[in-house]
């Protein structure tokens, strides 16, 4: 047993991170917000071309050939640097939709179950699940063409929260019989894994932000970091973070369903609540525009709304405990 | 990142499962709580049966006469005789953990020779006598002198929360050699036998009703200075090496228990239809997501140790902070399942568990220390109150 990464993953990883630093370091960052979230395709194109999207396919169909471990440091990574963008479900979708793999289609997903839609505005494709009883892995939609047309002119656009994230309510047919039944499972369980590692990346950059204002902001006459009431938050932060953390990576190692529940819901409350004591650290600037941790907090929230609710995960995982599974043996659940 | 074990780790694991077969029926029934000679009794006996089968010390190193185990071996050893039921460390903790670590680390080869055998072979039982009524989570600031008189040093004063007192063959006992000095380097290791005249053990009452510890009181106790482990004054680095020890695979058992724990209470919650309540239900779920990724952390952290040379590092801390808060909502979630009068009767195993837990944010190191040790050496923030 080997739990720590490899020098390879760590290259990986410093590469993205290097690579974002270049491409969308944090004055892009605050560009994307002031023009609300839409979507810059060069930016997109970048990201194609460094692998981002192909890099799971395996290299005879032109993709980098690597795991769901390595795209977790990756999308890590862009949770790290609130990267915008459908990165999910393009990634999801590289092999299934033609330009996806590079970087040349944006693709969103529909999940249903009254769910926000992201992304839609610029999109060449969404994916939906393919009606009731959706067996793991089979008859996933693609809709593109004059279908997507439909389903857009259908969409309603909501001001929304995230302005980093365009939304759309969904209604209609394609809000179906709900999330849980409504999407493949395989791409559903990689979805909330990825979401996941977003999330963690977001809990780590805000326990990073927290911890760089309490060592530098001065009140009383003192650092705020000196004061107890103030390092246990950080300490609560990272307390968070690494249990999540591991949970993510071996979820990634080994991809079991009832894994990437529990990765799920604990990086989404580690996102979520990081960001929230960060928020309170930095007293009443972190409540500005200015200030990075709206922005983080915001997408935590709905990344935690996505893939896999709380709801969902515990449900999942109270459903592992004990000798009777009902919510494994069917087509419900995750699957 | 590969979390399947080696071949010669699984082939360890199952010579390790077979053995466990083999022996565990073997075993005496469990001695009531409350009689320490019995249970010290029972504990060295599976300690001397470990030790026959050469698993006692697996993660000391060979020469001071463990068997050089890799961590992750230990943590197969630790994860395994949980999954098995096999008797707890118990009695022989200190000396095992504790005591013994510190010997193999920093005592003199003589030292080595006297004390180590005796604990591997489960033949003498360690307790520790650090903290004092005022110095708990202050520990450098204890009193307890010990003055040199010729070959011995004369020690007075008095410790507490000190387990397996009345039972124990020697004391590892933290006393002040300087009272000048600052209050970190005046402080000395002394290896007390607990034999020695001037001793006086009161065992403590736990709320759980149980007598899990003792105060010791020490009145011109003559302890040889020939038993001092270090240098004198260096005991507080002596005792930081000791502590680092507790804050490494020390919990790996207990996780394991604790997600045995949670699989009973899904099975009684199913069989008294409190299952059926989604509030619980989901509260459970979350549990089962706790306890995997302490699971996945202690993996994280065994991997990071064997990859630094087998000391733990401070990353315990976080473990520890989560996993101590986690363990105690484990039992609150418990009552909720034995529900009723259920929840208030001694006689139910959770009802007692619930008791005990409270300690778990107090005892080695409390909650607030540990967020102190995580915020100031691993985040870098400043020291201060």
């Amino acid at each position: 047993m080997d739990f720590q990464l490899s020098d390879d993953q760590r290259a990986l990883r410093s590469g993205m991170r290097d690579l974002l630093g270049a491409v969308f370091d944090r004055d892009r960052m605050r560009a994307a917000v002031e023009r609300g979230g839409a979507l810059d395709r060069s930016l997109w194109r970048e990201l194609g071309a460094a692998g981002f999207f192909a890099l799971r396919l395996p290299e005879e169909a032109g993709g980098v050939g690597l795991g769901l471990p390595e795209a977790v440091l990756l999308f890590e990574e862009a949770g790290r640097a609130l990267l915008p963008g459908p990165l999910v479900a393009t990634h999801l979708a590289a092999g299934l939709v033609k330009g996806a793999a590079e970087g040349e289609a944006v693709v969103t997903a529909a999940e249903g179950g009254g769910r926000p839609v992201a992304d839609l505005g610029g999109a060449d494709a969404v994916l939906v699940g393919g009606g009731a009883g959706v067996v793991e892995g089979e008859r996933l939609e693609v809709l593109t063409g004059e279908v997507l047309e439909a389903f857009v002119a259908g969409a309603v656009p909501v001001r929304s929260m995230d302005p980093l994230t365009p939304l759309h309510r969904v209604e209609g047919r394609w809000e179906g019989a709900g999330a849980s039944e409504a999407y493949p499972g395989a791409l559903r369980r990689e979805g909330a894994l990825l979401s996941a590692a977003e999330q963690l990346g977001s809990a780590t950059r805000t326990t990073e932000m927290a911890v760089q204002h309490a060592g530098s902001r001065e009140q009383f006459g003192s650092l705020i970091g000196s004061f107890q009431a103030v390092k246990h938050l950080c300490a609560d932060m990272l307390a968070r973070t690494e249990p999540a953390r591991s949970a993510v990576y071996a979820a990634a190692v080994t991809g079991d369903p009832v894994e990437i529940a529990a990765a799920k819901l604990l990086a989404d409350e580690a996102a979520v609540r990081n960001a929230r004591d960060c928020l309170q650290i930095h007293g009443g600037m972190g409540f500005t525009w200015e200030a990075d941790v709206h922005l983080h907090l915001k997408r935590a929230w709905l990344r935690a709304a996505r893939w896999l609710t709380a709801a969902e995960a515990e449900e999942l995982l109270a459903a592992d405990l004990g000798p009777v599974r009902p919510l494994y043996s069917g087509s419900a659940a995750l699957g | 990142m590969d979390l399947a074990y080696t071949e010669a780790e699984e082939e360890f694991r199952g010579r390790l499962r077979e053995w466990l077969a083999g022996v565990l029926p073997s075993l005496p029934p469990k001695p009531s709580p409350d009689d320490w000679p019995a249970r010290r009794a029972y504990d060295t006996t599976w300690q001397r049966m470990l030790y026959d089968a050469g698993y006692a010390g697996l993660h000391w190193p060979e020469d001071a006469g463990g068997r050089g185990a890799t961590p992750t071996q230990h943590l197969i050893f630790l994860e395994e005789t949980e999954r098995a039921g096999a008797p707890y460390v118990g009695a022989n903790f200190v000396g095992l953990l504790h005591a013994g670590p510190t010997v193999a680390a920093e005592g003199t080869a003589e030292q080595r020779a006297r004390w180590l055998p005796p604990v591997l072979r489960g033949d003498e039982i360690w307790c520790q006598g650090f903290s004092e009524p005022d110095a708990g989570s202050d520990l450098a600031a204890l009193r307890t002198r010990a003055v040199r008189d010729g070959d011995d040093y004369v020690v007075s004063g008095s410790k507490i929360w000190t387990s397996h007192a009345e039972v124990a063959d020697w004391c590892e006992l933290l006393v002040r050699t300087d009272p000048e000095a600052p209050k970190h380097r005046g402080i000395s290791w002394l290896a007390m036998p607990m034999d020695a005249p001037g001793i006086t053990v009161r065992p403590l009452r736990t709320l759980a009703g149980s007598t899990e510890f003792a105060e010791v009181f020490l009145d011109e106790v003559r302890v040889p200075v020939r038993n001092r482990v270090g240098a004198e004054n260096d005991g507080w680095r002596v005792t930081m090496v000791t502590l680092s020890f507790e804050r490494g695979t020390a919990f790996v058992g207990e996780v394991v228990a604790c997600r045995r724990t949670l699989e009973a209470l899904a099975a009684e919650a199913r069989r008294n239809g409190r299952w059926d309540d989604p509030v619980l239900r989901r509260r459970l779920g979350r549990l089962n997501a706790e306890f995997r990724a302490l699971w996945r952390l202690t993996q994280a952290n065994v991997s990071e140790s064997e990859r630094t040379g087998g000391v733990p590092g401070i990353g315990g801390s976080v473990f520890k902070l989560r996993y101590s808060g986690v363990r105690q909502d484990l039992y609150e979630a418990a009552a909720e399942v034995l529900g009723g009068v259920d929840a208030f009767d001694l006689d139910r195993e959770w009802t007692l568990d619930r008791l005990s837990s409270l300690s778990y944010t107090i005892a080695a190191g409390t909650s607030q220390i540990q967020r102190n040790i995580v915020a100031e050496r691993i985040l870098g923030l400043p020291k201060g109150r």
